[in-house]
């Protein structure tokens, strides 16, 4: 097996007395795309400031790219898209990106390159202050893929994107990741990143709550999975594994089955010759629900769920 | 040493892009060749008198200026970058917050330097065309150690800026810290020196009290460039206790470049304490 782009075992963080970070345990491997999730407070930024080498952990043991964090010759291989990310007004967009090249150590020719890969080239010599939020959040995507990184951190890459920009971001991520690129992406928009991440790391109250791919967070979860069937018209069906039966418009229903017998109703519906049949196993958003809500953490309302 | 020059070159170019470079130069050209043909004015002389009364004149000037402009450039250093939300992706590169801190010294350095030379060096030139039979090696000694010294004095209030900027937590604090900074060595430190002097009523050893006077970088500055003239001591207010001073020239400048080396020091480790 490859040696691993990041490595967390045990990792634990305080400030003071407050303890941020319990335990923590991951890895990420060579070509992987990630999701780090959790509520505001969940430590997901602290994971990522560790991770970045901004500070130190208290406890257990961290590497990044085989090295240490705030190592520069492994910063150099680092790549960090903040959110809302922000840059010097007065510059222009070519300007700040020469400016970080040579801070990054990269090639300044890669500065035209990288423009034109996120589509600022005719804005380049414009200066920061009048670009936009989304150009702004594609000048920063382009500031993080300064030196080809290996590992690509971006923290809420689609805030203020619009749905095109936002789609071609995520095929440049699936083009990176082809490449030998490891990407961690926090994100809030869980449909958005569902179908690119290979791993998804679940965060609660600074626990890890789960760490593991789609189907590994299903099949821990045990959420039923929804079966929409169209034309049965109130047949009979008796499976035990059905937990409950509901009525929709235009003929539909929907059935939430237990996930080990989804097939098998499946099977039971298809010989009832019905119109159409839709199967929706839990989705991310489902998944990071439960995940989080069976930690106990903090709901929209403030309310402890 | 690649990043300290990166760093220091973006510096540099602000301070050419929004001017402050232009505007402390034409300052400087301005007052100094002001002083040097109507500082005498008071007395009743127009036109240059002599290079001592000069340097002694813009001295004094540049007591005032030199720290209020130092800190002015530098007071948002650092609490500027995390407030305009660069200071986290900086720190993300390879860098450390001593290379950061070294380049935005060094290019706030050079800006200052330059300002000073184009400045006051644009005086000294006026000067040797201008006046007649005016001796250019007492001219050019002169301003070079005028030059150099008020340099070296905004260097220390560079460093004393990073201090501040450090330390606050939003930019207006670090500029009323810069202000407060400024008031404390230019205007209070000698007051209060003439307060214990004419309180103390001669209890406090004569010995100890123009040592007390290299607690305050301003004053260690004017003691160089009053100094270095045979009527130097005769300077007014806490100035008149430089000639009990047993201290050269060269033990001045040392003493003005460890404040830089100190307060520097302080700098980096306010920096490196702050959590950014």
């Amino acid at each position: 097996m490859m040696s691993a782009v990041v490595e967390l075992n045990q990792v634990c963080q305080h400030y003071g007395k407050f303890q941020v970070l319990h335990d923590i345990s991951w890895n990420l491997q060579p070509g992987e795309i990630m999701g780090l999730f959790g509520h505001n407070g969940a430590g997901k930024t602290t994971t990522v400031r560790l991770i970045l080498g901004l500070i130190r952990h208290s406890s257990g043991e961290l590497k990044v790219l085989g090295g240490q964090a705030h190592d520069a010759k492994i910063r150099q291989q680092i790549g960090f898209l903040p959110e809302n990310v922000m840059f010097y007004p007065q510059l222009t967009g070519l300007e700040t990106l020469q400016h970080f090249a040579r801070l990054k150590g990269a090639p300044i020719g890669q500065v035209e390159q990288l423009l034109d890969q996120v589509g600022l080239t005719a804005a380049s010599g414009q200066r920061v202050k009048a670009y936009s939020k989304g150009m702004r959040q594609r000048l920063g995507l382009a500031q993080a893929l300064l030196g080809d990184p290996k590992l690509l951190i971006m923290d809420e890459p689609t805030v203020g994107l619009d749905p095109i920009a936002t789609q071609s971001l995520y095929r440049l991520m699936e083009k990176l990741r082809n490449e030998g690129t490891s990407i961690i992406i926090c994100s809030h928009v869980l449909p958005g990143v569902e179908s690119y991440i290979d791993k998804a790391v679940v965060m609660a109250r600074g626990h890890l709550e789960i760490v593991g791919n789609l189907y590994e967070l299903r099949e821990h979860a045990g959420l039923p999975v929804y079966i929409r069937v169209r034309g049965l018209n109130g047949r009979e069906l008796a499976h035990p594994a059905i937990d409950s039966r509901s009525q929709l418009h235009d003929g539909w229903e929907e059935l939430a089955v237990r996930p080990d017998a989804r097939l098998e109703i499946v099977g039971q519906l298809l010989q009832q010759q019905p119109l159409d049949l839709e199967v929706r196993p839990p989705s991310l958003e489902d998944l990071y629900c439960y995940y989080t809500e069976k930690a106990g953490a903090v709901g929209v309302a403030g309310v402890q769920q | 040493m690649s990043q300290i020059f990166n760093i220091a070159r973006k510096e540099f170019s602000d301070g050419l892009r929004n001017r402050w470079m232009l505007a402390i130069s034409l300052l400087f050209a301005a007052l100094a060749v002001g002083i040097a043909w109507f500082g005498a004015a008071a007395s009743g002389q127009v036109g240059f008198t002599s290079i001592p009364a000069t340097i002694a004149s813009l001295a004094s000037l540049a007591t005032f200026l030199m720290p209020l402009i130092a800190l002015l450039l530098a007071y948002d250093a650092i609490v500027g970058e995390e407030e305009g939300g660069t200071l986290m992706l900086l720190l993300t590169y390879p860098l450390t917050r001593g290379q950061l801190l070294a380049g935005k010294f060094l290019g706030h350095g050079m800006i200052l330097g330059l300002a000073t030379l184009i400045g006051f060096g644009s005086a000294a030139v006026a000067i040797a065309i201008l006046v007649p039979d005016v001796s250019l090696g007492l001219l050019i000694s002169a301003f070079v150690r005028f030059i150099l010294s008020s340099t070296l004095l905004g260097l220390v209030f560079l460093a004393f800026a990073y201090v501040l900027s450090s330390r606050a937590t939003e930019k207006s604090t670090a500029a009323g810290l810069a202000l407060g900074v400024w008031f404390l060595f230019v205007l209070v430190f000698d007051l209060a020196l003439l307060t214990i002097l004419v309180v103390s009523e001669g209890k406090i050893s004569p010995e100890l009290l123009p040592w007390l006077l290299l607690l305050n970088p301003a004053d260690i500055y004017r003691l160089i460039n009053l100094g270095g003239f045979e009527a130097g001591a005769q300077g007014l207010g806490v100035m008149s206790l430089a000639g009990d001073l047993p201290m050269g020239q060269a033990a001045l400048w040392l003493c003005l470049l460890v404040w830089l080396g100190v307060v520097l020091g302080w700098a980096h480790l306010a920096f490196a304490k702050r959590v950014g």
